[in-house]
């Protein structure tokens, strides 16, 4: 059988689909009358000309580790969570919980029972459609849909409520104390010496590219990882293999909807320092296109959200700049994953075949 | 004592900092959810800064935010890029502009609908319960049920202080008239669903209402239509609204968004910026009610005359329209 050289998969058929992406989203921006290249330059310059650009970029990248991680180790098991969304809220939940009890300490005590927080959040939330689908049969991406629209239900009340903030008109809660200030890139730099601008760049990153290297380690070195994976390719013959189907939907759920959870550290404890009602900004979601574009490899997951990050930050930028409406710019950032994600056969075939003549042409 | 340091320095560098700007600002408006083109709340303020932009030829920059969590990065960003004064309309800005006002002692900025207690920051904010009144009177005036409508936006106290103001309206034209008081929902997005708006209304012209008053933003758009698709009358909020509907909009409660933002630029522009907070009601022309070509036809002089005696009344003191905010309770319901 012949197969493509590695260097052609992994680097020739991403560069030349996003620029085909690129391309396609630079005649839309000519459509509308603007400039393509000067879009292009305000993009790629503002998500990573500068340490700001670049603390942004690495901000939504983390809220997109964690999601895409979610995502990616359900899809090992042939589940499909389309709940990372709600999971996420929910983990913003149990961020809050902590930091909102116990900000009067420190937060090398808040952060850990932070993370253990928001994953026992996310994971319970991710737990019902579990069950339901292991038990009953009731389709995961059926039931995590809904979750999430109890979810933001559940948030919109709690907000509205219990956790509101007293005589404050915003739904948000107050702001966290010093005690669960988590140290941002800022503050990091200055324990190393570097003068680093203020962005919401914090140490959740870092948690977030552990969680990587653990998922992997999970997946492909663990004997739990072998079994979901045989689990995700025949159902049937995992069976006959002794592995039962509850226990793997479970469990890997639980870890799913725990790492969407974590995704609130970022957002909740990093970025706002209080609980805000949109505080997922649509990562759960986005973390679908992001283990699809990463093939469900950590590594592949790590740089598809690094991808995001820069459209992300790169697409703010440009509202900022230019004179392209907020939904042109969702457009452009549709037009990038729909290429990346979905049409990479566009690609593909042409240049398989290509090197497919170019073999027997010269051999 | 470094408290008052602190304040005193920023004081003086805010003194200089206007005086160095003085000439060349780089002005930066920054819009709420609902977004500029929402026909009430944001479109107020943009047509401030448009006014702005026209007479004085200075160009600012804007930005329109997609949900909560941009709240900060936009007003960081600004600042950070040298942008000044920086105007903000939205209560829900309040938390963020308290976070990075501090941060950028020497940024001037200007926020609506909410008191921030900083140096740097001027607080705009609205008798809304004294225009509401108003309207009010002229609703209960003009219905022939008896029955009134108000649809709000995002259940907040602000919301309850507009409906609050007008039911004691109501009740000051018609001691006997029904008021029905709905809210579209808890969050933002209240503020930017004209079907719910819409619903709403019909509901309450089921239950007799004949006006319907909305201070729901966007929201306000399926309030308005659904109000003139049913023969009855609407009445707008913020923005003069009566052209949306000729002839089936009462009025519009004006609230000039637009000139607390058109001040704060062409205070910094004059050099005048100054902080601290202040409230606009009527006798400010802060509120009021809009009357056009498009509703002229409705308003007969007994009601105008009503209208402006009550209005009289309220500037000199004579009545006092409870505030629902002062105390989070409405007397009247």
């Amino acid at each position: 059988m012949n197969t493509l050289p590695k260097w052609i998969d992994i680097v020739l058929i991403p560069f030349l689909t996003l620029f085909l992406a690129f391309f396609v989203s630079g005649l839309v921006v000519v459509a509308i009358g603007e400039n393509p290249i000067r879009a292009m330059q305000i993009m790629i310059n503002g998500a990573l000309g500068s340490d700001y650009g670049i603390g942004y970029t690495l901000f939504y990248t983390t809220n997109f580790i964690f999601t895409g991680l979610a995502v990616a180790i359900a899809f090992h098991a042939a589940l499909f969570n389309i709940g990372g969304e709600g999971q996420a809220a929910l983990g913003g939940v149990g961020v809050a919980i902590v930091a909102l009890s116990l900000d009067g300490t420190h937060w090398l005590i808040t952060f850990p029972l932070a993370i253990l927080s928001a994953f026992v959040f996310g994971a319970l939330w991710a737990l019902i459609p579990a069950f339901l689908q292991a038990r009953r049969g009731s389709h995961i991406v059926i039931t995590t849909i809904m979750f999430n629209y109890i979810a933001a239900k559940l948030l919109g009340y709690l907000l509205n409520g219990p956790l509101k903030k007293p005589a404050w008109q915003a739904p948000e809660t107050r702001r966290f104390e010093d005690g669960a200030q988590i140290p941002f890139m800022k503050d990091i730099g200055e324990w190393v010496g570097l003068e680093i601008t203020r962005t919401p760049l914090n140490i959740s990153f870092f948690v977030a590219l552990i969680c990587c290297y653990l998922v992997w380690l999970l997946i492909w070195r663990s004997r739990f990882g072998y079994e979901l994976r045989a689990f995700g390719h025949s159902e049937n013959a995992a069976v006959y293999a002794g592995i039962s189907p509850f226990r793997i939907t479970m469990i890997t759920m639980i870890l799913s909807g725990g790492l969407a959870g974590m995704m609130a550290l970022n957002t909740v404890m990093g970025e706002q320092q209080k609980l805000v009602l949109d505080h997922v900004q649509g990562a759960g979601f986005v973390g679908i296109a992001v283990a699809l574009m990463g093939r469900s490899h950590p590594i592949g997951v790590l740089l598809a959200a690094v991808l995001f990050g820069i459209l992300y930050q790169g697409g703010t930028e440009l509202a900022f700049e230019m004179d392209i409406s907020r939904d042109m710019i969702i457009t452009i950032q549709a037009l990038v994953i729909l290429f990346m994600g979905a049409l990479e056969n566009l690609v593909r075939y042409p240049v398989e075949n290509t090197y497919m003549r170019m073999l027997r042409g010269s051999g | 004592m470094t408290f008052f340091k602190t304040l005193a320095g920023t004081a003086v560098a805010v003194g200089l900092a206007t005086a160095s700007f003085a000439e060349d600002i780089k002005p930066a408006v920054i819009f709420d959810i609902g977004g500029k083109f929402d026909r009430s709340f944001n479109q107020a303020s943009f047509e401030g800064a448009e006014r702005f932009r026209e007479e004085t030829g200075i160009e600012y920059r804007e930005f329109e935010i997609q949900s909560d969590a941009q709240r900060e990065q936009a007003l960081r960003r600004f600042a950070q890029q040298g942008n000044n004064p920086i105007v903000v309309a939205g209560f829900a800005y309040g938390s963020a502009m308290e976070t990075v006002a501090a941060e950028f002692p020497d940024t001037d900025f200007a926020i609506i609908d909410m008191v921030v207690d900083l140096p740097n920051v001027r607080s705009v904010v609205f008798k809304e319960h004294e225009g509401s009144f108003l309207v009010g009177m002229m609703a209960a005036m003009k219905s022939e049920t008896g029955k009134v409508g108000f649809v709000g936006g995002m259940d907040i106290p602000l919301i309850r202080k507009f409906a609050c103001g007008y039911v004691q309206g109501v009740k000051a034209a018609n001691p006997d008239a029904e008021v029905f008081q709905n809210m579209t929902g808890t969050t933002g997005a209240a503020w930017n669903d004209p079907v719910k708006g819409g619903e709403l209304t019909r509901s309450q012209i089921d239950q007799g209402a004949d006006v319907v008053y909305h201070a729901a933003g966007g929201t306000g758009r399926g309030v308005l239509q659904a109000a003139a698709d049913a023969g009855k009358l609407g009445i707008g909020v913020d923005s003069n609204q009566n052209y949306l509907h000729p002839g089936s909009v009462l009025t519009s409660m004006l609230k000039r968004v637009d000139v607390a933002v058109y001040n704060a630029l062409s205070d910094a522009k004059n050099g005048e910026f100054t902080a601290g907070f202040s409230v606009l009601g009527l006798a400010e022309d802060g509120v009021g009610y809009a009357v056009d070509d498009n509703n002229q036809p409705l308003l007969d002089d007994e009601i105008v005359a009503a209208i402006e005696e009550a209005k009289a009344k309220i500037i000199a003191g004579e009545i006092e329209v409870h505030d629902y905010m002062s105390d989070d309770s409405c007397p009247v319901s």
